[in-house]
C-alpha cells in the first residue's frame, strides 16, 4: 500500500520575491514566488512551502499578496510560515489561500496559542516549526535543543520533549529545522528524525541541509520523514522535482509520479 | 447562467474549493456563501470542511445550514469534501461523539494509533496527510464523476476520521490506511469525497470539471 512519501520545496520570500541565502554569499535572487511555485507543481512537487522571511510590517501585506497570487496558480497543499503570531494571522492566511500555516517563535513565546489554534482551525492545518541544534559535548549522549528567532536565540528547550508537547496541544505535523546542518549540503540530521519519530506519532518533516538527492531519500530511509523539504537544490535549476521523485523510487520509496 | 454554491460556515480553506472551481467551470458562476436561500436558488452545491465536526455542526446550525444542505440533498447535484462528507453521516465519534446531518446511515470512527503498514512495518501517523491511492470500485468505472481518472490515482488526504457507510452499495472508492476503507461514496444526486480534489493537482481539477458537467 501506500501513502506517498512528499518532497516539499520550500520558498523563502523577501519582499515579494523567492531569496536563498547561499553559503557565503549572502541572499540571492530565486525569481517570482508565483513563477517559482508554479514551475515546481508542474515538475510534480506534492505540497509548497512559503516562508516570510521579511521583518517589516509593510511586508506583511505584500506576503498576503504573494499567497493569495500563489494559491490561485497552483492546486496542492500550501503551507505558510513566518510572522504567525496570532489566530487572526491564521485566518488572513487560510482566506488568502493557504492550506496549513506554520508556526516558530510564537508556538516557543506562548505554547497555549498552538492549542488555540488547532482547537479553532483543526490540527491538519497547523504545522510547528522547530528549529533545533544539537547540544551535548563531543562522547556525550546526543542531545538537541530549540533555537528561535532564526536560530539567533536559544530557549533552553529540550527538542524532543518539546516535540512531545507540541503534537499533544494540537501540532498537525512538526517541520524539523536542523540548525547544524542548515546550508552545509551534508543532508539531514537523521539522527534527530529518529529521535524525535520514536517519541511522536504525527507526520514529520525534514529540512535542513540537502545537497543532493540522496538526502532527500536518506531523510526518509534513515531519518524516517513522512516528507522532505528542500530550496536551494531546485531553485537554481540543480535538480528538478521529478528528478528527486525518481532518485526516491529507485531506492524503492513509495512516491507519486 | 448556472451556479455552484459553496457552502461558508467559517471552516478553514473554503477558498481554495472556490478558486479550483472557477477554474474549471465553464460558463458557471462560482458563489461562496452562508445565506441558505442563495444556497436554495443554486444549481448545485459544494461543501466543504475541516476542523473538528462539533464546531462544524454547530456553526452549521447557527446559520441555519444544517437544513439548507438536507434539503439540497433531496434535489440537486451536492459534493461533500473531507469533513464535508463526514457530515452527511449519523454520527460521528469526534468531539467525544457528536451527531451530524444523517444523509447517510454509518458511522465515522478514528484511526487506530499505532497502526502498521503491513508491507513496510512502518508506524502509520495520525492524521493520515499526504497522497494515498484511490481504488474505483469497477461497478463505478464508468460514473460520470470519474470519467478521465484511473483506477489507482492518487489524491491529496488530510484526516484523522473516517467514514464508515451502512449500506456498502454506496462506496464508489476506497483507499487503504492499512485497513481499506471509504473513501468516495454517492448516491443519486449527491457525491462525497475524504480526499481534497481541490488540492490534489490535475487529477483533483478533473473530478471538480466533471462535477461541474455532472447533470444526475
Amino acid at each position: 500500500m501506500g501513502l506517498a512519501k512528499r518532497i516539499i520545496p520550500c520558498l523563502d520570500v523577501d519582499n515579494g520575491r523567492v531569496v536563498k541565502g547561499v553559503k557565503f554569499l549572502g541572499l540571492r535572487d530565486a525569481g517570482d514566488p508565483v513563477e517559482v511555485a508554479r514551475r515546481y507543481n508542474d515538475q510534480g512537487a506534492d505540497e509548497v512551502c512559503i516562508l516570510d522571511i521579511t521583518a517589516s510590517s509593510d511586508d506583511r501585506a505584500t506576503m498576503v499578496e504573494v499567497v493569495q497570487a500563489v494559491a490561485s496558480q497552483i492546486f496542492i497543499p500550501l503551507t505558510v510560515g513566518g510572522g504567525i503570531r496570532e489566530c487572526a494571522d491564521i485566518r488572513r492566511m487560510l482566506n488568502a489561500g493557504a492550506d496549513k500555516v506554520s508556526i516558530n517563535t510564537a508556538a516557543v513565546s506562548n505554547p497555549e496559542f498552538v492549542r488555540e489554534a488547532s482547537s479553532r482551525f483543526g490540527n491538519q492545518c497547523i504545522v510547528v516549526a522547530i528549529d533545533a541544534k544539537r547540544v551535548n559535548k563531543k562522547k556525550e549522549a546526543p542531545r538537541w535543543e530549540i533555537f528561535t528567532h532564526g536560530g539567533r536565540k536559544k530557549t533552553g528547550l529540550d527538542a524532543i520533549e518539546w516535540s512531545k508537547k507540541m503534537a499533544e496541544y494540537g501540532a498537525g505535523e512538526l517541520l524539523v529545522t536542523s540548525m547544524d546542518r542548515d546550508g552545509t549540503r551534508e543532508g539531514f540530521d537523521n539522527e534527530l528524525m529518529q529521535e524525535i519519530g520514536r517519541h511522536v506519532n504525527i507526520p514529520l518533516i525534514a529540512s535542513g541541509g540537502v545537497g543532493k538527492l540522496d538526502d532527500l531519500a536518506d531523510g526518509v530511509e534513515i531519518g524516517g520523514a513522512d516528507a522532505v523539504l528542500a530550496a536551494s537544490i531546485f531553485h537554481f535549476g540543480e535538480h528538478t522535482v521529478g528528478e528527486a521523485k525518481q532518485c526516491m523510487k529507485n531506492r524503492k520509496i513509495e512516491v507519486r509520479l | 447562467m448556472y451556479t455552484i454554491a459553496v457552502v461558508d460556515y467559517g471552516m478553514g480553506n473554503l477558498h481554495s474549493v472556490a478558486k479550483a472551481l472557477e477554474r474549471v467551470a465553464v460558463a458557471q458562476r462560482v458563489q461562496v456563501t452562508y445565506d441558505p436561500d442563495e444556497i436554495m436558488r443554486a444549481d448545485k452545491v459544494v461543501f466543504p470542511g475541516v476542523g473538528g465536526i462539533g464546531y462544524c455542526m454547530g456553526e452549521l446550525e447557527r446559520l441555519g445550514l444544517d437544513q439548507a444542505v438536507r434539503e439540497v440533498a433531496t434535489q440537486k447535484p451536492l459534493l461533500g469534501i473531507c469533513v464535508g462528507m463526514q457530515s452527511m453521516l449519523d454520527h460521528s465519534e469526534e468531539n467525544d461523539g457528536h451527531d451530524a446531518l444523517g444523509l447517510f446511515h454509518g458511522r465515522v470512527t478514528r484511526f487506530e494509533d499505532g497502526q502498521r503498514d503491513p508491507v513496510s512495518n512502518e508506524r502509520l501517523k495520525v492524521p493520515q496527510m499526504g497522497w494515498n491511492k484511490v481504488a474505483i470500485k469497477p461497478e463505478f468505472a464508468s460514473h460520470p464523476i470519474w470519467e478521465g481518472i484511473k483506477d489507482g490515482t492518487r489524491f491529496y488526504f488530510v484526516h484523522s476520521y473516517y467514514v464508515t457507510p451502512d449500506d456498502q452499495s454506496i462506496v464508489q472508492a476506497t483507499a487503504e490506511y492499512p485497513h481499506e476503507y471509504c473513501c468516495a461514496l454517492g448516491k443519486d444526486n449527491v457525491f462525497a469525497t475524504q480526499f481534497h480534489p481541490e488540492k490534489s493537482a490535475d487529477a483533483g481539477l478533473q473530478l471538480l470539471s466533471n462535477f461541474c458537467a455532472w447533470n444526475p
